[in-house]
């Protein structure tokens, strides 16, 4: 692969209009008098589309693929059941396949009713013989053993990770795995700690968790579910995607070298019929599910009136909001980041664009030229930016809703980068003339394109901002502190990035306003989802 | 290994890194169960306080910049290296007459497992925003106060000492630690750890030698922004709280009785030793 | 807002006639959007830049283009002709058993030494570049400075690297600086002008950014990131940082300044970091000693070590290589 994306001449790019003659300084001049008087109190600005980076050539970097060799993945899965793999019951597999070349990678266990119950008794035993009455200083060099075992087979499970899932490794290995590793190390911090994070309240675990988790992150995942759980005295079943199992089952492997408990930690792959089975299941204590807001919603009809505790991380349709005085370049970077970060397939991603309009042309003059140096291609290699699409399922709904977009009359403008033939892929993407009741400014893409849309005062920005069902994340991009406080204050959103975005650390919390969700995982509020506190004022 | 001769350990101070013998050449004897002379550690000077305190202060900016989490890992991996040697601390303990050697080591590392894991959640717990009434954004953090001088006590000599030194470097402070005077050798021993642990050199530095010849310089160095006297003999206490005013130093004496009971860990041991520092910024557009 | 220096901002500000290049009506407009920079988005994009893996033939080419771009320099007190007349033939010949490694760009000494250097260098395609005004810390009289930039011209220097006048400049008299810049491009005539702004000195990246934009509206051919002679040399983030003004430059006057790195550049692998943000930033157009340069002494030598190393598949030890 490691075509770059900008082998097709000087040209800025498809859908870009043709370049015009790079004259003098003075070029294209009185043509934007009135531009200028409008931007800079009578200075001159020239036309940015008379000036034009060339992309083209000529260096050609080479292909640099992390190698494959460091990761075994064997011809077939059972279940993670009571510390063991096992076979199951249900008799069933299915195959998991590389996106980026369609090979088939492995074939995993689907498990069935039977098996679940399986995974809930074996949790139930592990957390009413060990885990419950262990110390918490005790749980807590479990959960420190899994943190260190991540940071030192890090590589593995990123190639792991690449492989299944198609995300560039340059982000497997950079952000999944630290990330994944570090919320470990953190919770693990908390096992003994509970006390301190709720005052005059006694915090008891739960017990059984039932956990459901998406295949955008697949590790960083089970990592935010398990280490929280764990930490906090609970024992888990946990369903990773069909799509990218692979990773939570190498865990698996290293929470049975940790030396866990059996049945601490289940998991039990398999797809949405495998996670119904797990979420109905009358002995598990606590739900747990991040993905898609539809099946949320299943999820909370199912769990009404059980008693269950629940816990929702939904989708979004995060507004990323650049004013005019915001510092441009890193902006630029921030927006690349936010929707193009794991070919967008983040439920917080940038994916509405808000542009003060004093500054929408020489920003998405830039925006296009920065598009031009994005790497789209085979996920191992270190230098590509743009991995594949998870699913031949998420491709299609993607190329949907872009077809949706052109056909409600809004802009799209692609890099013209050649795409490998065999997988999934899909180039990164925009659409200017966006209007708010697109289905490109409504809906959830999940991929890699970006709805861009402007404003003229900030409680404009607001006001658009908040115009949806969602209320997952935001960003703000300005110079000025004070506005940036303003904007966090008004914008209903549960994450409110500054100057940044698609920012994760283990001590911060994450979660929804709205139909993104509810409930917090990070930090000391992802502690309360796995605790019951009771109000008995004993410390101990 | 019958005919096989011992090969003995120098005790040295840890300053900077390094494990210099004190600049003034002296040593003294440190007496075992029996009243044997197990080993001649150096007996350090106020010069050689001088420069560790000159080392701690080279190293706190650093220190304090790495993030908590780098902090915390730091203080893990201390715990680790513990881990492998313990039957050396056991030794060291046992040979000074410690009543339950073993124990002491599995608390001391324990002890740094529990400081470690508070390097990010000290300002969860004890940071606050706080609800002006005006539209500003206004809250108050932790941040380390600096230097600080750990007198440690000189009971339990490991356990002690890891308890009060594991809450002042924990938050980003350095440290100049004065060990227990009649068993200074497990300090000795925990500076071979920390040097070879991923603390930078400077964050810690340990002296032995005579705490009265000791204290007072620290007392009075105007370098050093806070001091726990927790094992700062008695009859010492008021002179040594009288000195520390020059500057305006923190001083701290920990009461624990039992350190081998949670009850000895706390989240203000570390905050104790760190300034609040609130913050005020506008709303508007 | 805007943080455009005081001098320029009013549109009634008479500004001097500069160069031919560009007008000055362009130099005023380029101040409009100066903006802000978010120095933790910066390092965070030059850091992701810098993790490129850049292999085989792909860093073949970019070391080949890395003693190309290279501006071979001795700035010592102690520089003799000897020493220069060694330099130079290095220069010129960087591996004597290899003739496919090509001259560097430049030889860079002391204006007193630039006769030694024209002599040896004439002929070649290697540039004789001298430093002048002051250099390093460019606190002499204007006069002096512009007479010694004036001398080494006139004594063969091809390109002149020159300092901003950082006093003036923190101090807040952009006018000055812009003026003195100015001058010295005239007294340049035909050689090429490099402006040096000591980015160790400059204190946040917004001032880099507005030292490059004042530089280059003052009619700087290039600009330059540091001297080498004070403990902070070229940075990734400070270099995007200029890369990111120069492009922003062009847009708005059509304008392509060059960019010089300095001042603790000594492997081959930082130079090739360096080819990477300029690539991505700036594009194939600035891949040429024409708009890039890089100042070093001991780089090349470890440059020629990995190519050695690329062509054989040995790592490489010192003593194979010359010492000039």
């Amino acid at each position: 692969m490691s075509e770059r994306p900008d082998q097709r001449g000087p040209e800025r790019g498809g859908a870009e209009a043709p370049r015009a003659p790079q004259g003098g300084p003075q070029g294209g001049l009185e043509r934007r008098e009135a531009e200028a008087a409008r931007e800079g109190g009578g200075r001159r600005i020239e036309a940015r589309e008379a000036r034009l980076l060339h992309r083209a050539g000529p260096w050609e970097y080479a292909p640099a693929p992390e190698a494959r060799d460091i990761v075994t993945i064997r011809p077939r899965y059972g279940l993670f059941i009571g510390g063991e793999f096992v076979e199951p019951r249900s008799g069933r597999f299915f195959e998991t396949i590389n996106p980026a070349t369609e090979e088939k990678l492995a074939e995993v266990a689907e498990a069935g009713p039977e098996d679940v119950d399986l995974a809930v008794r074996a949790a139930r035993e592990a957390w009413e013989r060990y885990w419950r009455d262990l110390p918490g200083r005790e749980r807590a060099k479990y959960v420190f053993r899994i943190a260190r075992a991540l940071q030192e087979r890090s590589r593995e499970f990123a190639v792991l990770e690449s492989l299944d899932g198609g995300k560039p490794i340059k982000e497997s290995r950079d952000v999944d795995l630290p990330l994944a590793a570090a919320h470990f190390f953190y919770y693990a911090g908390w096992a003994d700690k509970l006390e301190y994070a709720f005052p005059g309240r006694r915090p008891r675990p739960l017990g059984v968790a039932g956990q459901v988790i998406p295949w955008n992150f697949p590790l960083l995942m089970a990592a935010w579910k398990l280490a929280p759980a764990l930490a906090t005295g609970n024992t888990c079943v946990l369903k990773p995607a069909e799509t990218t199992p692979l990773t939570a089952l190498l865990l698996a492997e290293v929470i049975q070298e940790a030396d866990l408990p059996p049945g601490v930690v289940n998991i039990v792959t398999g797809a949405g019929e495998t996670g119904a089975a797990v979420v109905r299941h009358p002995g598990v204590d606590k739900v747990a599910f991040t993905g898609s807001t539809e099946v949320g919603k299943l999820i909370q009809r199912t769990v009404a009136g059980t008693g269950k505790r629940l816990t929702l991380e939904l989708g979004g349709k995060a507004a990323n909001i650049v004013f005019e005085d915001a510092p441009l370049d890193q902006a630029i970077e921030g927006i690349v980041n936010g929707i193009f970060f794991n070919q967008g397939h983040v439920c917080c991603a940038g994916s509405r664009l808000f542009v003060q309009e004093s500054v929408f042309e020489p920003l998405l003059a830039k925006l296009k030229d920065r598009l031009q140096t994005l790497r789209v291609g085979d996920p191992l290699d270190k230098n590509t930016d743009i991995g594949a699409i998870n699913s031949r399922q998420q491709l299609e709904k993607i190329q949907d809703l872009v077809a949706s977009g052109i056909e409600e009359g809004a802009e799209i403008y692609q890099p013209d980068c050649p795409l490998p033939e065999r997988g999934f892929w899909f180039r990164p993407t925009l659409f200017t003339g966006v209007s708010q009741s697109h289905r490109i400014a409504r809906e959830e893409i999940f991929g890699p394109v970006l709805s861009i849309l402007t404003f003229r005062t900030p409680e404009e920005a607001v006001e658009k901002a908040n115009n949806t069902a969602y209320g997952l994340s935001a960003g703000v991009w300005t110079e000025k502190g004070s506005r940036i406080l303003w904007m966090a204050r008004r914008l209903r959103a549960g994450v409110v990035w500054a100057n940044t975005y698609n920012r994760f650390d283990p001590s911060s919390p994450f979660g929804g306003y709205k139909e993104s969700g509810f409930g917090r995982e990070g930090g000391l509020h992802g502690l309360e989802p796995y605790l019951e506190l009771t109000p008995d004022g004993a410390r101990r | 290994m019958a005919g096989r001769l011992e090969v003995r350990k120098t005790y040295k101070l840890y300053i900077g890194g390094a494990f210099p013998r004190s600049e003034s050449g002296r040593s003294y004897p440190v007496l075992g169960r029996k009243g044997e002379v197990l080993a001649r550690p150096a007996r350090a000077s106020r010069k050689d306080l001088r420069d560790a305190v000159r080392a701690a202060r080279a190293a706190w900016l650093g220190w304090w910049e790495a993030t908590p989490y780098q902090r915390g890992q730091v203080l893990y991996r201390v715990a680790e290296l513990m881990e492998g040697r313990r039957d050396q601390f056991a030794r060291e303990l046992e040979a000074l007459g410690s009543p339950d050697p073993e124990r002491e080591v599995a608390a001391s590392i324990d002890r740094w497992v529990w400081f470690a894991g508070w390097s990010d959640k000290v300002h969860h717990v004890l940071g606050t925003v706080n609800p002006v009434a005006a539209p500003y954004f206004n809250f108050t953090v932790p941040e380390p106060t600096g230097v600080v001088g750990v007198v440690a006590p000189e009971e339990p000599a490991l356990l002690g000492l890891v308890s009060r030194l594991a809450p002042v470097i924990v938050s980003g402070n350095t440290a100049v630690v004065l060990a227990s005077e009649r068993k200074p050798l497990p300090a000795v021993t925990l500076a071979e750890v920390l040097a070879t642990s991923d603390v930078p050199p400077g964050v810690v530095n340990v002296l032995t030698g005579y705490k009265r010849e000791l204290v007072p310089w620290l007392a009075s160095h105007m370098d050093v922004n806070a001091l726990d006297l927790t094992g700062v003999p008695e009859h010492l206490v008021p002179e040594v709280e009288a000195a520390a005013a020059t500057n305006v130093k923190r001083t701290v004496r920990d009461g624990t009785v039992d350190w081998f009971d949670e009850a000895a860990q706390s989240p203000y041991a570390i905050t104790a030793f760190m300034e609040m520092k609130t913050v005020w910024h506008p709303m508007g557009v | 807002m805007t943080t455009q220096p005081a001098g320029m901002a009013k549109p009634e500000a008479p500004l001097a006639e500069a160069g031919a290049a560009f007008s000055p009506a362009s130099a005023a407009a380029l101040v409009v959007r100066t903006g802000g920079v978010d120095a933790v988005g910066l390092e965070e994009r030059a850091a992701s830049l810098a993790r490129r893996s850049i292999k085989r033939e792909a860093k073949l080419w970019a070391l080949d283009l890395a003693i190309r771009c290279m501006d071979l320099t001795t700035l010592e007190g102690m520089d003799t002709p000897g020493k220069v007349v060694q330099l130079c033939a290095k220069a010129v010949r960087p591996d004597p058993t290899d003739p496919s490694i090509p001259s560097v760009a430049a030889v860079v000494v002391y204006p007193n030494l630039v006769p030694v250097a024209a002599g040896q260098l004439r002929g070649t395609g290697v540039r004789v570049a001298s430093v002048a005004g002051a250099f390093p810390s460019g606190l002499a009289p204007l006069e002096a400075r512009l007479a010694e930039v004036r001398e080494a011209v006139r004594m063969g220097a091809q390109e002149v690297d020159i300092v901003l006048n950082r006093s003036a400049f923190l101090a807040g008299r952009y006018r000055q600086a812009f003026e003195e810049i100015q001058a010295s491009k005239e007294a340049c005539g035909p050689a090429h002008l490099k402006v040096i702004l000591e980015v160790g000195e400059l204190g946040s990246y917004d001032q880099v950014r507005r030292a490059a934009l004042l530089a280059m509206a003052a009619g700087a051919d290039f600009v330059k990131t540091s001297t080498g002679k004070i403990g902070v040399g070229a940075t990734l983030p400070a270099a995007l940082c200029m890369m990111e003004a120069v492009r922003d430059f062009f847009l708005e006057t059509g304008r392509r300044v060059g960019v010089k790195v300095a001042g603790g550049i000594r492997q081959s692998k930082q130079a090739v970091q360096y080819l990477v943000l300029l690539y991505e930033t700036l594009g194939g157009e600035w891949m040429t000693p024409e708009r890039f340069r890089i100042g070093a002494s001991t780089l090349l030598n470890d440059v020629l070590m990995q190519i050695a190393k690329e062509r054989t598949g040995a790592y490489q030890g010192p003593d194979y290589f010359t010492l000039d």
